[in-house]
């Protein structure tokens, strides 16, 4: 049993929808075919008649009523003839081939329709005719008229043909639509039930694919890559909800710790007040946290792509640049810029902002290998240009330790730390906000040794001007 | 001065009048957005401080109506909502600044001042003058006691911030906001660098410091009474 009703399918419809257009073109067309065939053979036997009778009025007109009588009488001996009959004012057939007038009265364009009997082989046969009577002078009275018995049977025919037709067309139409909305349900069933268990919760299932690339396969295909998507989101979900335990509720932990002790112990007022002032300290962190947490899950979301304008990449590396010059210098790094003017990138200054601070934040507290003897370290380059695959790239690069390439992964995810940094200050989510920033950019985010130190590069599709 | 504070929340609010009266303003209270929009009507007020989620009539129609309404009292929204594009929305709406929750209430004290000030009109000035400090506008000059100072354009523009709002306090988010137009806060107190940077170009080889830091808060320019 299908669970959606088969007349109800659009296919069903559609496929009646065009079966009614097709049927109205085609009864046009035969009735077309009608006209010029049964039709033609009614006007053909009316001129016939109309010959015979402007043809007996002028022999009525030369030689009277006897000429005409006469010619009635040769005319209704040949074989195959039309059908005459002349009565005198009592009724008395005085020529013809009918035996008896007929009973019925003539339409409104003088023609009549009777039906005469004849002797045959098979005896008597009834039969069908067409003719027009006059009265003539004196009281007189002509017919003529012409057997249609042959014409009606042949007209029948060709109704009968057509109506067939047209009732075939109808049959296989109906047929074929039912047959064809039969296999688009089956397959449209097939998914609703895919459909079904997936909301269900099983969301590793996916819609099936025919292989025949038509559009019910498209569409299975973009479903399923919303499904991928949608699978993705959700195992991300829960990664923050499990991160969010670990890394907010340690430290909340251990602030509530801190003050049921303070509470237990006498103190100082300012022994008070520095405690109190560490735990609004330890607040900010978990905020500042909280917040980067916020930004990623809004990004990853997408929903900030409607603020987004176009943006000139070089001035966004220059600001951030500029802004964290000051606390480079004081680390011992220069911080080097070499932006390519002129690009656009369809994006977010605040967000994309965020991201390279973060970078050249993570810079600052990584880089810090390669002291030179002059107490300075290396520098800090960033540079903006267009890429080879026509992406414009801002990378950051240190010259620090780097990070081990199996880890370029692993740095990514929210909340990682590599051991080597678990002491430096930081929430360990500056690099999952930028590759979901990138992302929400429609960009991607790219580790390389910079031989020594890291090289991080944010690529975003560039904005053709 | 006189605040109005539209908050439902009533324990933020009691601790938003109470911060007030302690900084010596005089305060209201409404609970809702109907009561708040009918007692701002009046004009009474200097600043109005309105979160944006309220019972009865949202923060966003209080503001907008009092604007069709030529009230133009500086207004102060408070939202959870942070996102860059909620602010954008508040300042449409016709507010005058945006603090997100949580915020530190120094943050919130500094801001309100600031919006005080600047209801009040003043001419367009192209000299400012702090101490013997002074600031050229248009020629960009800056200079203390003569002595001319030579500032990189960024640090013009923080002192130009500064001076503009001397006697004032001025937190790292207003800066930031408003010298460097970043409405989040980096990881590392980049703010503090670039003060003591300036305030190693103005003040360093002065006896009397200009630029302070206030503990808890930020920053204030002014000269000695």
């Amino acid at each position: 049993m299908l669970p959606i009703n088969l007349l109800k399918t659009s296919t069903f419809r559609l496929a009646v929808l065009y079966l009614g257009l097709f049927a109205a073109s085609a009864s046009l067309l035969l009735a077309y075919v009608y006209w010029n065939t049964a039709g033609f053979l009614v006007r053909q036997t009316d001129e016939a008649v109309q010959a015979e009778i402007t043809g007996l009025a002028e022999q009525y007109a030369q030689g009277g009523l006897p000429l005409l009588v006469h010619t009635v009488i040769q005319r209704s001996r040949d074989p195959g003839s039309s059908l005459y009959l002349v009565l005198d004012p009592s009724g008395r057939v005085l020529a013809g081939n009918l035996d008896v007038r007929p009973a019925a009265e003539p339409g409104a364009d003088g023609w009549m329709d009777f039906i005469y009997s004849r002797k045959g082989l098979e005896g008597v046969e009834l039969k069908a005719a067409r003719a027009r009577a006059f009265v003539l002078a004196e009281g007189f009275y002509l017919l003529v008229g012409r057997d249609v018995q042959e014409r009606r049977e042949i007209e029948s025919l060709i109704t009968n043909a057509l109506i067939w037709a047209i009732f075939l067309t109808l049959m296989l139409g109906l047929i074929g639509g039912l047959f064809m909305s039969r296999n688009m349900l089956a397959r449209v069933d097939e998914i609703n039930k895919s459909s079904l268990e997936i909301m269900r919760g099983d969301l590793s299932r996916r819609l099936p694919i025919a292989g025949t690339g038509d559009e019910l396969d498209q569409l299975g295909r973009n479903l399923n890559a919303m499904l991928d998507q949608i699978e993705a989101l959700m195992i991300g979900m829960r990664q923050v909800t499990d991160n969010v335990a670990h890394d907010l509720r340690s430290p909340l932990n251990r602030m509530r710790n801190r003050l049921e002790v303070t509470l237990l112990n006498d103190m100082s007022p300012e022994e008070y007040r520095q405690v109190l002032e560490r735990t609004i300290g330890e607040a900010d962190h978990l905020l500042t946290t909280f917040n980067a947490l916020l930004m990623i899950a809004r990004a990853e979301a997408g929903s900030l792509r409607e603020s987004m304008t176009n943006v000139d990449p070089a001035a966004i590396a220059r600001d951030a640049a500029e802004l964290y010059e000051p606390v480079a210098e004081e680390s011992g790094f220069a911080i080097n810029v070499t932006a390519e003017d002129g690009l656009q990138v369809r994006g977010n200054r605040e967000l994309l902002s965020q991201v390279l601070t973060n970078l050249i934040d993570n810079a600052i507290k990584h880089g810090k290998v390669n002291e030179n003897a002059d107490g300075t370290n290396s520098s800090i380059d960033i540079a903006v240009g267009l890429n080879a695959d026509g992406r414009v790239g801002m990378s950051v690069s240190d010259h620090g330790e780097g990070i081990p390439e199996h880890q370029y992964g692993r740095v990514l995810e929210r909340f990682v730390r590599l051991e080597a940094s678990r002491n430096t200050p930081g929430s360990g989510l500056g690099l999952s906000l930028a590759a979901a920033v990138a992302r929400l950019h429609g960009g991607r985010i790219d580790f390389a040794n910079n031989e020594p130190g890291l090289k991080v590069t944010v690529s975003l599709p560039a904005v053709v001007t | 001065m006189r605040i109005l504070v539209i908050e439902d929340d009533l324990e933020a609010a009691a601790y938003v009048v109470k911060g007030l009266r302690e900084s010596g303003h005089i305060v209201d209270h409404a609970a809702d957005g109907d009561e708040g929009l009918n007692l701002a009507l009046s004009g009474s007020f200097d600043v109005l401080v309105v979160d944006r989620m309220l019972p009865k009539l949202d923060g966003l129609s209080v503001v907008s109506t009092l604007r069709r309404e030529s009230i133009t009292t500086p207004a102060l929204f408070l939202s959870a909502l942070g996102e860059v594009d909620d602010r954008i929305m508040g300042l449409k709406a016709g507010g005058d600044d945006y603090l997100t929750k949580p915020y530190a209430f120094a943050e919130l004290l500094a801001r309100i001042e600031v919006l005080v000030r600047r209801s009040n009109p003043e001419q367009v000035r192209t000299r400012l003058q702090v101490g013997d400090l002074e600031v050229d506008l248009l020629a960009r000059k800056v200079s203390r006691n003569g002595q001319e100072i030579d500032l990189q354009p960024r640090e013009f523009r923080l002192l130009e911030y500064l001076m503009k709002h001397a006697g004032q306090v001025v937190t790292r988010t207003m800066l930031l906001e408003n010298v460097w137009e970043y409405h989040f806060d980096p990881q590392t107190n980049v703010i503090d660098v670039h003060i003591s940077r300036l305030r190693a170009k103005i003040d360093k080889n002065f006896k009397q410091p200009l630029l302070h830091t206030i503990r808890g808060a930020g920053y204030s320019l002014r000269a000695a009474d």
